[in-house]
């Protein structure tokens, strides 16, 4: 049994045939496309070390079946940098040292840019917290992590009303 | 995992005929069902994708100023709509205090109203579980149980059901839409789950083949969107489940209850509607010893089944602080921490 | 003639040019933060196959049958690994050679001892066919009843405790101490069975050619994990490749090779291709180790001016039934508070879990929660302000040895901490205090404290010809900072900025760094490659000073400084010559230098050697509902020479966090009849998330230890642990009233 399958993945459409339907969104990734930047820390659901953008939300690849993604646009951590160029995000993660051993951060900077996105947060540290506190970091690099979110956040509101000018 | 059969119907109709075969289970977000599976608790023959159905992933308004949710819209999505935040306050709060964002964005509303219970003896398929294997016994009976059931249990099973969106549906009559191969019917999402007793197998009252197609919120409940709120108690202060959690819902007129809405979560099978609790409030004077009446009443039949009687007090005291809650009115905004006790400022300085 | 080039003398931020003591940002931070820094199952080299443990659902038995047939029927499934095909090794891994040799489940039989262990493996040309071949498996047993929690058994005396201390040390006369005090405190503490949880589970993918093995394996320790290998496999150590340069953190699970990455290897070599096995999350509960619990009694005896008189602390842990790893917890008392009389003990209790292994702070933190609540019990007893208290009994000297400390800031911390926090006025009595809302507010306070060790380790240093420099030793970075910290001591020990440096680390071909355990990897590594740098700089010294031609010429006993490629005349500091110009006329290509870095016996002989710190905690609690947070945290430490003070404030911030969970959240629950844990999962075990997370500050207090090391580094990974706890408990008691005797505090305690 095989299905045919489209994705666009980082802005590249792929056309995949599966010949599983056990395969998730984050297996496909890592075992099979070579995107190995999305972790795989409980496949539960439960650290939310897998997120990536689908169809620009942030969910966990670990608990999408990749046959159910069918036609979705994803956004890995490989697909956030701007050609060599840093996403204001990625920077401010360094600056703030909101990781430590890492294992975490491309589900830490994909659930930021989710948060940024949605645009519930506001530059309140609070919101911030519990927005993000779907991704769990066993280091504890949270202080950093909040800072950097609410940094890049402003960073890029600034980048926005610079454009609008 | 098993290997399983993936069909994805283009219809309603298409679904409930590929349900129909043995072993088949209706796959929308997968938050559930996927850590189902791969915890072996659940290894289903055929995985029915419903999430390309048409037309059920729309928040409509009615007539009657209720509001129909399709059973495909996201958590997150509902909890963010402002219309529906306005007018159903505490179940926008509970929503958002449910899991994480991702699986707020991943879960859809059917799939949250069929969550299975976190008994941990349920999800371990070497314990013995009447729920997931009927007649095995309830090894969470005598084992640690501290989290578990304390109204409605029964000897066959003491798991509760989990959801914090359903207890302020329960407290506002919402009604569940379901679509089967007998035809389309209504229930009560109170009358949704089932309460344990020597079925604890059957958990809701779906038939075989049923799905859930939409959710409706009566105009009458936005009544209460004044003096709406939902809290839950928890060991970690967010991405995680209830100990036991509180909807309160009250219209008030000079002071006075009118009308009162309550349900409690974590504490049963179901999400718990508190009638006798809500008539003791109706005509009264809202404060302290209307409260405590409320909360005693709540937690009559409580009791313990294991190790857990702190949390019949524990809802006693929670439900006297969500109705001070209600009628000290609904926030403006969805708190920070929505459903905290805590009125967020952490890190502020004391004031001793 | 040696030349003088130490680098020590002078403090290095007082040194222009140093690398040392910059804050500088993670140098592979953005290869993290682009998902472009490779973890071990990231890999995946040609024809490689995925390998899936089963693993056992009882806790003590036999495994009596495994369908292997039907998991070879699976469409996939290439081969069943069981220990009737498994290939053979040349070493029992139930040998103990020495007591750092820790027994291993290499399906050695069918015997099973601890839930979880692992009862075999499914190798498949997929994951989802592998995943699902090991739950064809089916396995049947015959079960034992399990043996689970602290009253399980007759508890005995461990041979010894940690790392080879007795298990019971005396200083004078407790019972009389006590006897003779006006006040006293006897309280038992109970702390659960805690797990590592790193957010990388235990990986491998292993590759053999002939009898050679490539590796890609997180390891906080690749020459001991490649010594182990060799031993278990029958190969010499060198044909053992690992390259290890990101661990998704450790915390001491990852210090020694566990025995899923063995059996990783010998799937590979079963099926003759490359294997990846990678743990799921629920296998890292048992086969790789945890923190076991304790119940501790505290028995002080105080003075009614608060000088102790008297200090016992006992604690009762477990270990497992076929091997010894004993907490040593109560030897958290032997450090901190002055007392004639102090006496530590520890009984064991065998029980059937996988064996404890060292985790973040082992021992210390599990001491220290329940230390820091009995000084605080003991404090109230005297009516004395907790910190008042802990300045009354402050230890001049080591309670327990009487040696007086190669440093000690610990007034400065306490003060430093104090005063950020903004301690005084705290009122004595519980319940005191409320904010605006209406929450009852605490504060509390805990000592933190943590030996400053050195295990061995080895670097080399080359400086080149057109101005480079490279230094080489496998170190390991599991988020502490390696890359970044080693190389700024590196870029200091070879004299060159940091970005002429290039610093190799991360794969066991390179010169042994030792272990990143004990809050010892930076001194340790970062002494051998001080001494490697040095050796390195002194071979152009002797270039120059022995030339006529160099302006160096003569410098002779006046010595040299090395610094951004030059060498300078101590004494006359106009007179330097640039590294280049000196190998160009020496005809080299490059100099080279190795180092070597180990412990100073009579260092260690004559002095206690400690970091310390003071921590202070403020909580709110609902009074009604007993929900919880944990509002301020405020930590001062000092640690000797910080290496770079970013890095060292994020693990301080990850420390606290640590102890606030201690306090707050971890627990394995495990059912006492099947002694399957119930919740091996990151949804139930809890590990706090951001939203816990309160404001936090890490004041680094300023520590000049000239005895340590010569680069006078102590350690920062697990100080903040202690102390935090202890802390935080207290601002419970402070702002409820409530004792807690067990740990985690939960709501039914504050309900």
């Amino acid at each position: 049994m095989s299905f045919p399958l489209s994705l666009t993945i980082n802005g590249v459409a792929r056309n995949i045939t599966l010949d599983d339907p056990r395969v998730t969104l984050l297996d496909l990734l890592r075992e099979r496309l070579e995107l190995t930047g999305t972790k795989k820390g409980c496949d539960r659901g439960q650290c939310g070390a897998c997120t990536v953008l689908l169809d620009g939300r942030r969910i966990n690849a670990c608990l999408a079946l990749a046959a159910s993604c069918d036609g979705a646009t994803v956004l890995t951590i490989e697909g956030v940098t701007d050609g060599d160029a840093l996403h204001p995000v990625q920077a401010a993660f360094i600056a703030h040292d909101g990781l430590q051993c890492g294992f975490c951060t491309p589900g830490q900077i994909m659930s930021a840019l989710g948060l940024i996105d949605e645009g519930q947060a506001g530059d309140d540290p609070e919101r911030v917290r519990e927005g993000m506190s779907g991704n769990l970091c066993r280091c504890g690099a949270y202080a950093g992590i909040t800072e950097a979110v609410l940094d890049a956040q402003r960073r890029l509101a600034g980048q926005d009303g610079r454009d609008a000018s | 995992m098993k290997v399983f059969d993936y069909v994805r119907p283009a219809s309603v109709a298409e679904a409930i005929a590929a349900a129909a075969a043995p072993g088949a289970v209706y796959l929308a977000g997968g938050t559930n069902l996927l850590d189902l599976m791969k915890g072996e608790t659940l290894r289903p023959d055929r995985l029915v994708d419903v999430t390309r159905l048409p037309g059920l992933d729309r928040i409509e308004w009615l007539g009657d100023g209720g509001v129909r949710i399709g059973a495909l819209v996201r958590n997150a999505a509902l909890a963010h709509d402002a219309a529906f935040a306005t007018a159903y306050p505490a179940v926008a709060e509970a929503l958002l205090s449910g899991a994480s964002a991702q699986l707020r964005n991943a879960a859809t509303v059917g799939g949250n109203l069929l969550q299975r219970t976190r008994c941990a003896y349920f999800h371990d398929p070497a314990s013995a579980c009447n729920k997931r294997q009927p007649g095995a016994g309830c090894d969470a009976r005598g084992g640690e149980n501290r989290l578990h059931a304390v109204l409605g249990w029964s000897e066959a099973c003491i798991a509760t059901h989990p959801s914090d969106f359903c207890v302020p549906l329960a407290a506002l009559d919402a009604v569940v839409e379901i679509e089967g191969p007998a035809g389309r019917r209504e229930v009560a999402l109170e009358a949704l789950h089932r309460l344990p007793g020597d079925t604890p197998e059957r958990g809701t009252a779906l038939a075989p083949g049923e799905l859930i197609v939409a959710l409706r919120l009566p105009g009458e409940a936005a009544g209460f969107a004044a003096h709406a709120r939902y809290l839950k108690v928890r060991e970690r202060t967010s991405y995680a489940f209830a100990v036991v959690s509180a909807a309160a819902a009250l219209r008030l007129e000079g002071g006075r209850i009118r009308a009162a809405r309550l349900a409690l979560g974590g504490v049963a099978a179901r999400p718990w509607r508190a009638r006798a609790a809500e008539e003791s409030l109706v005509g009264v004077e809202a404060g302290e010893a209307a409260f405590r009446r409320a909360a005693e009443a709540a937690l009559a039949e409580a009791r313990p089944s294991g190790d857990n009687a702190f949390k019949i007090e524990l809802a006693r005291r929670l439900v006297r602080r969500a109705l001070a809650l209600a009628v000290a009115g609904t926030p403006a905004r969805i708190p920070a921490l929505p459903a905290s006790p805590f009125p967020s400022v952490a890190g502020a300085r004391h004031d001793a | 003639m040696t030349p003088d080039i130490s680098l020590s003398q002078v403090p290095a931020h007082a040194r222009h040019g140093s690398s040392i003591g910059r804050p500088l940002t993670r140098r592979e931070g953005v290869l993290k933060v682009t998902g472009v820094a490779r973890y071990a199952a990231d890999n995946h080299p040609a024809g490689m196959l995925y390998a899936v443990l089963a693993a056992s659902r009882i806790a003590r038995g036999r495994v009596t049958c495994l369908d292997v047939p039907a998991a070879m029927a699976h469409p996939g499934v290439v081969a069943v690994m069981t220990p009737a095909n498994r290939p053979a090794l040349a070493l029992d891994p139930d040998a103990k050679l020495h007591p750092f040799m820790f027994r291993l489940d290499l399906l050695q039989s069918d015997a099973v001892r601890y839930a979880n262990q692992p009862i075999a493996v499914v190798i498949a040309e997929t994951l989802e066919a592998a995943t699902e071949g090991a739950a064809l498996l089916a396995p049947r047993y015959e079960a034992l009843p399990a043996r689970v929690g602290l009253d399980a058994g007759e508890s005995f005396v461990p041979p010894v405790v940690g790392v080879g201390h007795p298990a019971e040390q005396l200083v004078g006369d407790v019972e009389a101490g006590l006897a003779s005090a006006a006040r006293r405190v006897d309280a038992t503490y109970e702390t659960p069975a805690q797990y590592h949880n790193a957010m990388e589970p235990h990986a491998v993918v292993a590759a053999w050619d002939g009898d050679s093995l490539s590796l890609d394996m997180p390891s906080q320790g690749m020459a001991m994990a490649q010594a182990r290998l060799a031993g278990l496999l029958g190969i010499a150590p060198e044909n053992i490749m690992i390259r290890s340069p990101f661990l998704g953190g450790g915390f001491g699970s990852k210090g020694l090779i566990a025995g899923p990455q063995v059996l990783g290897i010998l799937a590979a070599r079963l099926v003759g291709r490359p294997v990846k096995l990678v743990l799921r999350r629920e296998q890292m509960y048992g086969p790789v180790g945890h923190r076991p619990p304790t119940r501790q009694r505290l028995r002080i005896g105080a003075g009614a001016d608060g000088t102790l008189t008297a200090l016992a602390h006992h604690a009762l842990i477990t270990t497992s039934t076929f091997d010894d790893f004993f907490e040593p917890a109560a030897d958290a008392s032997h450090t901190l508070y002055a007392s004639p009389a102090i006496a530590t003990s520890h009984t064991a209790v065998r029980i059937d879990t996988g064996t404890p292994m060292f985790m973040r702070a082992p021992g210390e933190a599990t001491g220290s929660i329940a230390l820091e609540s009995a000084i605080d019990e003991a404090a109230l007893a005297c009516r004395m302000d907790p910190l008042a208290f802990r300045l009354k009994n402050y230890a001049e000297v080591e309670p327990i040895s009487g040696k007086p400390f190669s440093s000690k800031a610990l007034r400065a911390c306490y003060a430093q901490g104090a005063d950020r926090f903004g301690w005084a006025g705290r009122p004595l009595a519980p319940r005191q205090m409320r904010d605006a809302a209406g929450m009852l507010v605490g504060w509390g306070m805990g000592t933190a404290t943590f030996p400053a060790l050195m295990f061995q380790a080895e670097a080399r240093a080359v400086i080149r010809r057109n101005g480079g420099g490279v230094v080489e030793i496998g170190a390991h970075d599991m988020g502490q900072g390696a890359w970044t910290a080693l190389a700024q001591i590196a870029a200091d020990a070879v004299g060159l900025g940091i970005e002429q440096l290039e610093f190799r680390s991360g794969t066991s071909d390179l010169p042994d760094g030792g272990i990143a355990g004990g809050s010892a990897h930076t001194a340790t590594a970062g002494m051998a490659i001080h001494a490697a740098g040095g050796e390195a700089v002194a071979r152009l010294a002797e270039l120059a000073m022995d030339d006529a031609r160099s302006p160096l010429f003569g410098a002779g006993n006046a010595g040299v400084v090395a610094r951004d490629g030059r060498l300078f005349r101590r004494d006359d500091e106009s007179r330097s010559e640039s590294y280049a110009d000196i190998l160009t006329r020496a005809g080299l290509a490059q100099v080279e230098g190795r180092g070597k870095s180990g412990g100073d016996p009579a260092a260690q002989t004559a002095y206690a050697m400690h970091a310390h710190g003071a921590v202070f905690a403020e909580v709110k609690v609902d009074p009604d509902l007993g929900q919880l947070r944990v509002t301020r945290l405020v930590g001062a430490f000092a640690a000797g020479r910080i290496i770079n003070p970013r890095m060292v404030r994020s693990q301080y911030y990850g420390g606290m966090i640590w102890g606030m969970a201690f306090a707050l959240h971890e627990e394995a629950v495990t059912d006492r009849r099947s002694g399957r844990m119930l919740n091996a999962n990151l949804a139930d075990y809890h590990i706090p998330v951001n939203a816990d997370v309160p404001e936090m500050e890490a004041l680094l207090v300023e520590e000049h230890d000239p005895h340590v090391n010569a680069l006078g580094i102590k350690g920062v990974g697990e100080i903040a642990i202690t102390g935090t706890g202890g802390a935080v408990a207290n601002a419970v008691w402070h702002a409820t009233g409530m004792r807690a005797r067990r740990f985690p505090i939960r709501i039914d305690d504050l309900v």
